[in-house]
């Protein structure tokens, strides 16, 4: 199998839905003879040609604006976002227009917008943030935040042959750290399927995206004390995988919620209230939240480091949970 | 630490108290719980028990004054506090610190050495008793295994019960039926940690053949909802004998026409429901329901008809039943047990009901003593219709037997709403309706 990183897996996602389907194209700042500000798309206008790999100017919302109108009329647009820190700029397209079409006209909008989230790159405030809960919170949209290689060439796959809008956050801490087999043929991961990435009988820990091997990490650690973490990599936020979350708590009985974005309005709060929900007699312990602090990234690298949440952080609040 | 005796509080509005009597004097042994002194109140004259085993110290209240509730009014020595101050710790210690072998120290190595340090086990939890700090997990293992939580020790934090607790101590009670002998015989220390003032725990189910089936899921419903209605009502029941040779007749003369006419049979059912509804309009607390402090009268009646089917019992609502004539409320109760049967009801058809009629009678019971259909404060029951010599009085005054179609008819209803009286008028009107009806049956 051969061997790419996570980034590399992205491209060759798109690359064979370009292939497969000639509806598919891709849209964005510089994603063309540039290849893309991080060269997610670098190739990709050698052998589709400029009218499928489309330079645009820096105007967010007229990407997004762009990209809709060609998706009503039957096409799978990807629009790229030089950083995810900007969808704020295309904040009213995507909210109103392009997470309503379907529930207004009954038209499918079947496009894609992706690019790169999360911190730990000391890029400060506005190249750092992890805006996926403000696309959680609209309902109409699909929001995916893959963690491994292999699931961020399923995912966005899966995500572009879906008939509904979907907010693709890449990590960039993860880009060109991670890489592994991935299998070259054609497959896809299903959205709205959460995967074990470790199993364990002690502790559960629900996070996604980077944070998935911060837990990783932490697991290990905590293994030589006997402490055996089970970690539930959601692979999608929107929606999310009820049964998963309920079978890993009903397994361990303690759980411990893990993200990356800022503590308040973070997915951590729902999941709380799902499992409250699904699995409330079947808690051992009170459910734990493990988060960025509540506050914009820090640029300053040791101010960011105390910001994000850390393996001593987990491994700390595990061995608490677990005497508890 | 000697314990201190407070005088309690003997009801919200009482702040103080009167020692009427001691019932030991200084000096004397006293056992927990064990009657210590009398108190009268506004309210109350009261015998307070000890608050711990051990010696009356001193009395610091004398018979006949009055104090503020919480005043200290003695102090109760832990065995041998007050005899011994000094030595209480070799006296505790077991075996090994043999270097004065005096009486005391004899009598403790007979006496189980690790006495003083299970009984602090033991009476923790105790005091305790439902407030052991455990987890929804833990609290839900108990209570599927039928174990109390007092008697499970605590290792997490704050001597909170774990799964791993329970768990273990599940697994250690399990297999006591079989070898709870055995342990007897090698360990005999084991004995005495049974708290005495409690049952022991249940020995683990000893296997009578049989086939184990989960239960359905109506059968775990109806099972909590009995349960719970229970502990929640205050039943009592009233039972009344009614003469409805009349109905009895009027359906006999009407029924064949009344099928034709409108393609329903005619059954006895619709002639209670009208009946209770009268009954109903003219005493609304019979149609109404607690809501924590306040009372809700409902201003329809809902009237639950209670179905029994081959795989349990379920109970569909006739809504609005108050606005129905008499044909209408046929219709609608055999809509019901025929959907209830086919499993046709909607789920917001089995809800809602302000008060319910059961049947128990259909299959031949005299009469019932039904369980309130929570959250209505009343239910009642038909027993079977049958018939019986009666003494009838006949304008004259005259007496002479007849027989009559009688049926008994059970109000179970809440005391927390409905008094006495208020059933028993209410019954009388049902019995006076069904009596003399008068109603076209249409």
């Amino acid at each position: 199998m051969p061997q790419l990183t996570y980034l590399e897996a992205i491209r060759q996602g798109i690359w064979e839905e370009m292939e497969r389907d000639p509806t598919v194209f891709c849209l964005g700042e510089d994603i063309g003879i540039y290849g893309g500000a991080f060269k997610v798309t670098d190739g990709l206008i050698n052998r589709f040609g400029p009218e499928r790999v489309i330079d645009t100017p820096i105007a967010e919302s007229a990407i997004v604006g762009a990209a809709f109108g060609a998706s009503l009329t039957g096409m799978r647009p990807v629009a790229e976002f030089q950083f995810m820190d900007f969808i704020g700029c295309a904040f009213n397209q995507i909210v109103n227009m392009v997470a309503k079409a379907h529930y207004r006209w009954g038209a499918p909008a079947p496009l894609v917008i992706r690019g790169p989230s999360g911190g730990n790159v000391h890029g400060g405030p506005f190249h750092s943030q992890n805006p996926e809960m403000w696309f959680v919170h609209a309902p109409g949209l699909k929001v995916v935040c893959p963690a491994s290689a292999y699931d961020a060439k399923g995912l966005i796959k899966a995500s572009i042959r879906d008939n509904n809008p979907v907010i693709f956050f890449e990590h960039k801490y993860l880009y060109r750290r991670i890489k592994e087999g991935v299998p070259a043929e054609d497959y896809i991961v299903p959205l709205g399927k959460a995967r074990l990435a470790r199993e364990g009988r002690d502790l559960s820990m629900i996070t996604y995206a980077a944070m998935v091997y911060t837990a990783l990490e932490a697991a290990e650690i905590l293994a030589k004390d006997g402490i055996e973490l089970e970690i539930l990599d959601l692979r999608t936020l929107a929606p999310l995988d009820r049964e998963a979350i309920a079978t890993t708590v009903r397994k361990t009985n303690k759980v411990i919620l893990l993200h990356e974005d800022v503590r308040t309005g973070g997915i951590a709060g729902e999941l709380a209230a799902i499992i409250n929900e699904e699995a409330f007699d079947d808690l051992d312990g009170p459910i734990v939240r493990i988060t960025a602090q509540d506050s914009p990234v820090p640029f300053s690298p040791p101010q960011e480091e105390y910001f994000l949440p850390k393996v001593s952080d987990v491994v700390r609040e595990a061995r608490r949970l677990a005497a508890y | 630490m000697p314990t201190e005796i407070v005088m309690p509080q003997m009801g919200e509005s009482i702040f103080e108290g009167t020692i009427t009597k001691w019932l030991k004097k200084p000096g004397d042994k006293v056992q927990r719980d064990e009657p210590l002194f009398e108190i009268s109140t506004d309210k109350v004259d009261a015998e307070i028990p000890a608050p711990a085993s051990g010696v009356l110290q001193d009395i610091k209240v004398a018979e006949g004054s009055t104090v503020q509730v919480n005043t200290v009014v003695g102090t109760i020595a832990a065995d041998g506090e007050a005899a011994a101050p000094a030595k209480p710790a070799s006296v505790a210690q077991p075996a090994p610190s043999s270097e004065k072998p005096e009486k005391k120290e004899v009598a403790a190595p007979t006496k189980a050495p690790p006495a003083p340090e299970r009984k602090e086990v033991i009476q923790f939890p105790h005091e305790e008793e439902d407030h052991a700090r455990s987890s929804p997990l833990v609290r839900k293992i108990a209570r599927e295994n039928n174990v109390n939580l007092s008697q499970v020790t605590g290792s997490g934090l704050g001597g909170r019960i774990t799964k791993q607790d329970i768990m273990a101590f599940l697994e250690k009670s399990q297999p006591s039926a079989t070898a709870a002998a055995s342990t007897a015989s090698t360990a005999p220390a084991i004995a005495p940690s049974v708290p005495s003032a409690r049952p022991a725990p249940a020995p683990g189910p000893v296997a009578i053949p049989g086939d184990l089936v989960p239960m359905t899921q109506m059968r775990k419903i109806i099972a909590q909802r009995m349960i719970e209605s229970r502990r929640t009502s205050a039943h009592v029941h009233a039972m009344f004998e009614v003469d409805i040779t009349r109905i009895v007749q009027l359906r006999n003369k009407t029924k064949s026409a009344f099928e034709q006419r409108h393609g329903a049979r005619l059954t006895f059912m619709p002639f209670f429901v009208r009946a209770v509804i009268i009954a109903l309009q003219q005493f609304p607390i019979v149609n109404a329901s607690i809501e924590g402090e306040s009372i809700r009268y409902h201003r329809h009646v809902n009237v639950g008809i209670a179905v029994a089917l081959d795989w349990g019992l379920i109970v569909p609502v006739l809504k609005n039943a108050d606005e129905l004539n008499f044909l209408g409320l046929q219709r609608g109760i055999t809509d019901l047990g025929e959907r209830a049967r086919s499993k046709k009801l909607k789920p917001e058809e089995v809800e809602g009901s302000t008060f319910t009629v059961t049947n128990p009678g259909q299959f031949g019971a005299v009469f019932g003593l039904p369980i309130i259909n929570q959250p209505n404060s009343a239910i009642l029951g038909v027993g079977g219709i049958a018939k019986a010599p009666v003494v009838v009085t006949d304008d004259q005054g005259n007496d002479s037997i007849a027989i009559r179609s009688l049926v008994h008819l059970t109000l179970g209803y809440d005391h927390r709403l409905i008094d006495g009286a208020v059933a028993d008028q209410f019954m009388a009107l049902v019995k006076k309706t069904l009596e003399n009806w008068s109603e076209e049956v249409g």
